[in-house]
């Protein structure tokens, strides 16, 4: 009995920071998640770097073979790869991490890995031998080499397996009472992405194996229900991110500031909200297509009138007015915006998060639900106006944040000081800034036309010349340097993460208690999580006022793009 | 009136968490949602009041009979080519049948201002994208599938039509053209 109990006591250590009882397994696992994410954003940040230098017509680097299957290994390794191994970091750390319990089958865990990372390796040895030209969406009839289907599924499979692990940690978490009360809010946060990924791998099986069956000559697959079913998958993936994104920011906010949960029933529903509507999301990639009427369209494309995007604007609430609630209760109280002035902009935690928050929302948000509008879709399918958006979304949103707390997991978990210290403080300005600007230009390109998925933006050799709008050169700079400067900041990233990881000085008693650098200040000095007593009365009389103008400005943003577009929609040739 | 508490989201909340909103977080709540109403009812307003939807009269359709098809209109209106590909002139009203496939917008059309035709789209292979240049009209092209949009050019001009969706290898050579010509005065319509 005591020699069982010692050995379980042993997988586990005491996080000298934030006092969980963090188990060894659920430690390693998250770290093997965490650094295949970081090897495949290496690939997709290399093939990006190609993709920008050849789109950008004075330089237009790559032959057309070669951008056709960077941009399939770039949208693979980045939306696929990257940010799903880091997804499973995520639920490593929210399950067994947060929950201060074991972690279940922990071989199951390592086989699941296994699993995706043979199917990465598979998939990208498809792809980078030329066997797969299809792009990530492979619409049939293009058709790949079988065995890229079946690395897609391999991968998912194991991604499949480790999401069940987290569910299995809950069950353990909570049959072991290893806390009590209702588990946190970002267990709560990682639950409904873990939810969404289930709903979405099975979408994922619904098209991967028939069609893998099909590139072996095996039955038939109609191109417009493939459309449908795979963007059942692709965009509801999206979701998984979405969730997995605010769980990561309601995360920092505590870790960096001391950010509240300004009312749990109300981030909780709004959670609840992206679950339910998820699969609809397919139908943002098929508003213009012909298999489909008005009336399923509309439906389906607003989540049952907009219920997921009343979850995210909620959260666009409840996410800065934590944080300006922590901070008040910190006591940054004077007027709108001491609170703000006075974060932490120093700490690449924090900077991550509110970029991260801010290029969501006003860029990636915004354009999202004006594009995923049934009528102005006509102005903006497949120009460069869609990955402008997406880069917003789940490049200067998702991907940033994860940035964000990736600074805080190698201090608290890999247990290294960050390397690189005065440059990771700059780290997500660089990155956010540049994905920024690379955004902003491909969504003005894509308001003059501009295709993506496109080699020569100049369309030489076509048989009839195309005149392009000079400002598209122009914004073709605004463009190229951007997406120069995101990709910097992403290999600025990877080395920090690479060095701190393989090299990294320990993060030691001595080193918390003097304040060595590489250390956020979050970690240095845990925020208090907690309050109660005269500053929690003052702030619910205070409420957050400087939240409140932010959404108002965010929304008056909305309003305006939103209804331009239509104006500019009115101005089209009549079709219908 | 209980005390007030406050706790991170790694905290796991004690007692019951259900408990009424703050009034400014109920406001942009109640907001937000009275904004989602409209953002719906935007959509069906528009397919009763507005001039763009991609409604379109939908059907499937072998390939090879769509090729048929296109072939036939190619014949009934040629009046020329360029660069290799026949140039249409349909009538005002006709059906318009445009094909798209590696690497071609087949054929070439010449349209009249401010008269209505209903444009067939569709594709002999893979999916292709219709992208009207630089109007910047889009629509997806799936085999299998007829997409029959009416429409009426409001510009006279010379337009290109892009392909936007990937279609392989020459995709960026996928480049068509639609000429707009203002409706002479007194015809009347026939030719
Ligand atoms: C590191 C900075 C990045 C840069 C400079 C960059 C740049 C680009 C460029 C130039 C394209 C091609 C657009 C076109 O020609 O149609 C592209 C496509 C894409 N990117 Fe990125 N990107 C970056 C990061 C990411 C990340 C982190 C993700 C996902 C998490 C991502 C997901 C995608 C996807 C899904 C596509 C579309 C591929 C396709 O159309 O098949 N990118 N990116
Ligand atoms: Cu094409």
């Amino acid at each position: 009995m005591t020699t069982a109990l010692s050995s379980i006591a042993a997988r586990f250590r005491t996080c000298p920071v934030t006092g969980l009882q963090v188990n060894r397994d659920s430690e390693w696992l998250l770290r093997a998640n965490a650094v295949i994410a970081v090897v495949a954003m290496l690939v997709g940040a290399l093939a990006a770097i190609g993709l920008v230098l050849t789109r950008w017509q004075t330089i237009h680097l790559l032959p057309a073979d070669l951008y056709y299957r960077f941009l399939t290994a770039h949208g693979l390794n980045m939306l696929i790869f990257w940010v799903i191994f880091f997804e499973m970091a995520v639920l490593y750390f929210a399950g067994p991490i947060v929950l201060n319990c074991r972690q279940p089958a922990p071989r199951l865990g390592w086989f699941a890995f296994g699993l995706m990372v043979v199917g990465a390796v598979m998939v990208d040895t498809m792809v980078f031998t030329g066997r797969a030209d299809v792009l990530f969406t492979s619409y049939p009839p293009l058709r790949a080499d079988s065995n890229y289907y079946l690395g897609v599924i391999l991968f998912a499979v194991g991604a499949l397996i480790a999401v069940s692990l987290f569910f299995a940690s809950l069950v353990v978490a909570k049959r072991e009472r290893t806390y009590t009360g209702s588990m946190p809010l970002v267990t709560f946060g990682a639950l409904t992405a873990a939810v969404i990924a289930v709903i979405t791998l099975l979408h994922g099986a619904a098209v991967y194996i028939p069609t893998w069956l099909w590139s072996m000559n095996i039955g038939n697959i109609d191109p417009e229900i493939y459309r449908m079913v795979w963007w059942g998958l692709g965009h509801s993936s999206q979701q998984i991110n979405v969730a997995a994104m605010v769980s990561v920011w309601y995360l920092l906010g505590g870790l960096t500031v001391g950010g509240v949960v300004v009312n749990e029933k109300v981030s909780r529903t709004a959670f609840v909200l992206y679950v339910l509507f998820i699969s609809m999301a397919s139908a943002h990639h098929l508003l213009v297509d012909p298999g489909v009427g008005p009336a399923w369209k509309i439906w389906n494309t607003s989540y049952a009138m907009y219920l997921a995007v009343l979850a995210s604007m909620i959260h666009g609430f409840t996410v800065p007015a934590g944080i300006e609630a922590g901070q008040r209760l910190r006591g940054y109280t004077n007027g709108l915006f001491e609170w703000l002035r006075k974060a932490p902009w120093s700490d690449p935690g924090f900077a991550g998060l509110w970029l991260s928050l801010v290029i969501f929302g006003f860029l990636g948000g915004i354009t999202g639900v004006t594009l995923g509008t049934e009528q102005i879709n006509i102005l903006a399918h497949n120009t460069l106006r869609v990955p402008g958006h997406f880069h917003a979304t789940v490049v200067g949103g998702t991907t940033l944040s994860f940035m964000g707390v990736t600074y805080y997991v190698l201090p608290l978990l890999f247990r290294k000081r960050v390397a690189f210290w005065r440059m990771a403080k700059i780290q997500p300005y660089v990155f956010g800034g540049g994905i920024s600007a690379m955004a902003i230009g491909m969504i003005l390109m894509g308001i003059l036309g501009m295709p993506r998925r496109h080699w020569d933006s100049s369309f030489a050799g076509a048989p009839f010349p195309v005149e392009i709008h000079p400002a598209a050169e122009l914004l073709q700079v605004l463009f190229g340097v951007g997406g120069l400067l995101a990709a910097t900041g992403a290999l600025m990233f990877i080395a920090i993460a690479v060095a701190t990881v393989f090299f990294g000085k320990p993060v030691t008693a001595e080193a918390l208690a003097s304040g060595a650098s590489g250390i956020p200040q979050g970690v240095l000095k845990l925020p208090p999580q907690s309050y109660e007593g005269p500053p929690a009365e003052a702030l619910h009389k205070s409420g957050v006022r400087g939240t409140v103008v932010l959404v108002a400005v965010f929304f008056v943003c909305f309003i305006v793009y939103y209804f331009t577009n239509w104006a500019m929609l009115s101005f089209l040739w009549k079709v219908g | 009136m209980s005390a007030h508490e406050f706790h991170s989201a790694l905290v796991p909340p004690q007692g019951i968490w259900w408990q009424p909103a703050h009034r400014q977080e109920k406001t942009w709540i109640a907001i937000a949602f009275a904004w989602c109403l409209v953002l719906f009812a935007m959509m069906p307003l528009w397919h009763f009041r507005g001039g763009q939807n991609p409604a379109g009269i939908r059907y499937r359709v072998k390939p090879d009979d769509y090729v048929a098809r296109v072939e036939r209109f190619v014949t009934d209106y040629k009046v020329g080519e360029e660069s290799g590909i026949p140039v249409v002139a349909p009538p005002p009203g006709a059906d318009v049948y445009l094909l798209g496939r590696m690497w071609q917008w087949y054929p070439a059309l010449k349209l009249q201002k401010g008269v209505h035709y209903t444009l067939h789209l569709s594709s002999q292979d893979v999916n292709h994208g219709f992208s009207l240049y630089p109007v910047n009209l889009n629509f997806q092209v799936v085999p299998g599938y007829d997409y029959g949009l009416r429409v009426v050019p409001n510009r006279a001009g010379d337009f290109r039509i892009i392909c936007n969706e990937f279609c392989g290898i020459g995709h960026h050579l996928m480049v068509g053209k639609v000429l707009v010509e203002d409706a002479p005065a007194a015809a009347g319509g026939r030719p």
